[in-house]
């Protein structure tokens, strides 16, 4: 049954997919617009696939690979519908909603397997914790991905070689903005979830901090991000510099979230959290 | 059968003294307007008349009278002979009449193609020939066809996109730098013609200021004036650059008067807010080297003019996308303009038997005396129930027809069937009046 839900979003985020990159090349709003509303159904029923698959498990589906990846792909989808709803930017989709939906074929392609739920994963400030650092990581990867528009229009600025990119891609300015808002909120959502996982870490395990490899390096992400926004707020750094640096943050991130997951030990590894 | 009519000349037949001979710029649109469609062989007319171009639309039952009429007319108000007038005019018919309004219509014809103007003024045209009750069916369909084409082509295609001149690639770059020009600083250095232009242009953008700096003050508070700003000395500029966030410059100055070191400093002070020079001055205003430092952007005069080459080269590979989509509208037209040649079959088939009907249906009524509302209405329901019945094969057989080579065999054939020329025809006798 949910197995059904999750093949329905994957193929409309396929269908939302094509026809953003059809809205982007052809420049057909129709298609844009149409895209966005084929989008937010898949994302609908993503949705309800996270809520079965909550209740059936007794726990937040983020236990392997697989579901992480997913999961991470349905907080991306959610950034850029409430980004959207603020900046009024279909271009936007035609570059997030590719990659979300490219995150959700690799994880759909990894085959399922056995999880045990431990007793610790259930309670109050788990849900909390994943909810927020996951929402986090989507809004840093809406600000990785304005970081890499800013620099393609940037260059074509820069350079005067006016391409196809040129009239399709929007202003630096939207893009700085939502690079910017982006890595505001993104640290917000970052810190209520290192926060309530250090809640989670006195409840489980009885200290707050354990030096465990996926806390040093949330913690490494966490001050790479405070430096840029530091920069950006009181230096006055932005656009190229900011974009850059963003795009840096973003790999750093990402290896938090995979790489110490699958090369580290540690309470946080697919290995211990009871998946592969 | 109708014929469509195009008689026309453009930039490209005429040369602008002709154009303006011709042109009814200095007549009165609504006389000339008058005059065509008073020429006995014209059916409907729409007069077209721009700077660029004249065109007399028109639809006829004698093609060669009325294209002679015309003429005629144009070589009177003119003053050109006739053939004097050959080599200048075309004249396009059905098929390529309805192609020529369409490129028109869509600005495939323009000088600068792609520019919007022509549409409204096409459009103008069209109301004056509605006040004038000059346009009918095939005119009023042709000009609703030639509309919406023209929105679907700018819509779908990239004609209209991108920007074909110095001062307008330089607003749309300033648009792709700030997103939203509302509200932006602008410093003027220097006067000339395109900087003045591309000021115009801005200052339709909702700008929130202009600041004029010239070395001459006087010309500074002239132009300020102009432009509603404000005058500043050239001494001022420096502290200016730090406020503003586009500069248009266009001074003679032999040597660049905005440095590298100026603007790196500068942009400290600004907090980083991107700065984009417009420099449109030969010898250049702003030392190339300003590009290079982060959210500063320079354009020169042979940048833009790039941009605007580049753009006219796109112009073009959109118009071949443009004439493709008209060559779509023109088959669907003259496919519509042949069902008309069924239409007035259908229609003389459908009153006669409504006539029928009615009069059959009056006798009957009144032979059967007093009958309650709903009676009345069931009888009358079920004669048009059965006219309805039998004319729907005959109606969809001849529709079927309406492409076909054999159609006018078969039109003909159902106009002597049923009798339909009997007011051209009084010698065979009258079906209505055989009857019992």
């Amino acid at each position: 049954m949910d197995i059904a839900f999750f093949r329905l979003t994957l193929v409309l985020y396929l269908i939302a997919t094509a026809g953003f990159l059809i809205f982007v090349i052809k420049k057909n709003k129709k298609v844009g617009f149409w895209s966005h509303r084929i989008l937010v159904a898949g994302f609908a029923l993503n949705c309800i696939y996270l809520v079965l698959g909550y209740y059936q498990l007794g726990a937040m589906p983020v236990l392997n690979f697989k579901t992480s990846l997913s999961f991470f792909s349905w907080t991306i989808i959610a950034a850029y519908i409430i980004f959207q709803a603020r900046f009024r930017l279909a271009v936007l989709g035609s570059f997030v909603v590719p990659f979300s939906a490219f995150l959700m074929i690799i994880s759909s392609t990894i085959p399922i397997s056995s999880i045990t739920v431990k007793p610790i994963f259930k309670g109050f400030w788990l849900p909390v914790h994943v909810a927020t650092a996951f929402l986090g990581d989507g809004i840093f990867a809406i600000a990785f991905i304005a970081g890499v528009m800013y620099l393609i229009q940037e260059h074509q600025i820069k350079t005067k070689r006016l391409g196809a990119f040129y009239s399709r891609l929007p202003s630096l300015n939207s893009l700085d903005s939502i690079n910017y808002h982006a890595i505001n909120y993104g640290f917000l959502l970052l810190t209520i979830g290192m926060i309530t996982g250090s809640i989670v870490a006195q409840g489980a395990h009885g200290s707050y901090w354990r030096w465990d490899p996926k806390e040093v390096w949330s913690l490494i992400t966490w001050l790479c991000y405070a430096v840029l926004l530091h920069q950006r707020m009181a230096i006055g750094w932005r656009g190229r510099r900011s974009a850059i640096m963003s795009i840096g943050c973003f790999f750093v991130l990402i290896f938090t979230f995979i790489g110490v997951n699958f090369l580290m030990e540690g309470y946080h590894s697919f290995k211990s959290l009871g998946g592969n | 059968m109708i014929t469509i009519v195009d008689i026309g000349m453009n930039h490209e037949t005429a040369p602008v003294e002709l154009r303006e001979l011709i042109a009814f710029g200095g007549h009165n649109i609504r006389d000339v307007m008058n005059t065509i469609r008073g020429i006995k062989d014209i059916k409907e007319s729409i007069v077209l008349s721009t700077c660029n171009r004249v065109e007399i639309l028109f639809t006829t039952d004698k093609e060669k009278e009325a294209k002679e009429s015309v003429t005629e007319f144009l070589s009177r108000v003119s003053g050109i002979t006739k053939e004097e007038l050959g080599p200048i005019l075309y004249i396009y018919t059905n098929e390529e009449a309805i192609r020529h309004i369409f490129r028109v219509g869509a600005s495939l014809d323009s000088m600068i193609v792609g520019e919007p103007q022509i549409l409204g003024q096409v459009k103008e045209a069209y109301r004056i020939a509605v006040d004038h009750k000059s346009s009918s069916v095939i005119l009023n369909r042709l000009m609703h066809r030639t509309f919406s084409l023209a929105k679907k082509i700018r819509t779908e295609t990239d004609i209209s996109g991108s920007a074909v001149s110095v001062s307008f690639a330089a607003v749309e770059l300033g648009k792709k730098i700030f997103g939203d020009l509302q509200g932006k600083k602008v410093l003027l250095i220097g006067a000339g013609e395109m900087a003045e232009l591309a000021a115009t242009y801005l200052l339709n953008n909702k700008i929130a200021e202009i600041l004029v700096a010239n070395r001459t003050f006087s010309r500074a508070v002239e132009l300020a004036d102009h432009f509603h700003g404000k005058a500043i000395s050239f001494e001022e500029i420096g502290d200016q650059l730090l406020e503003v966030d586009i500069v248009l410059t266009s001074t003679a100055s032999p040597e660049p008067i905005i440095s590298f070191n100026q603007v790196r400093t500068t942009m400290r002070g600004r907090k980083n807010r991107p700065l984009f020079f417009i420099d449109i001055a030969v010898p250049r205003d702003v030392e190339p080297r300003v590009n290079g430092i982060e959210n500063v952007f320079v354009y020169d005069i042979d940048d833009l003019r790039g941009v605007v080459e580049s753009n006219v080269n796109k112009r073009r590979g959109e118009a071949v996308k443009a004439e493709r989509m008209v060559d779509e509208e023109v088959i669907k037209f003259t496919e519509w303009l042949k069902t008309l040649d069924v239409v007035p079959t259908i229609v003389a088939l459908k009153d006669k038997c409504e006539s029928i009907r009615q009069s059959e249906l009056k006798k009957t009524l009144s032979s059967l005396g007093n009958l309650t509302p709903e009676h009345r209405e069931a009888v009358e329901n079920l004669t048009i129930s059965i006219a309805k019945k039998i004319l729907n094969d005959p109606i969809v057989f001849l529709k079927r027809k309406e492409d076909r080579a054999s159609r006018n065999l078969y039109l003909d054939i159902a106009r002597k069937l049923f009798n339909l020329d009997t007011d051209s025809d009084e010698t065979k006798p009258n079906p209505d009046k055989s009857e019992p």
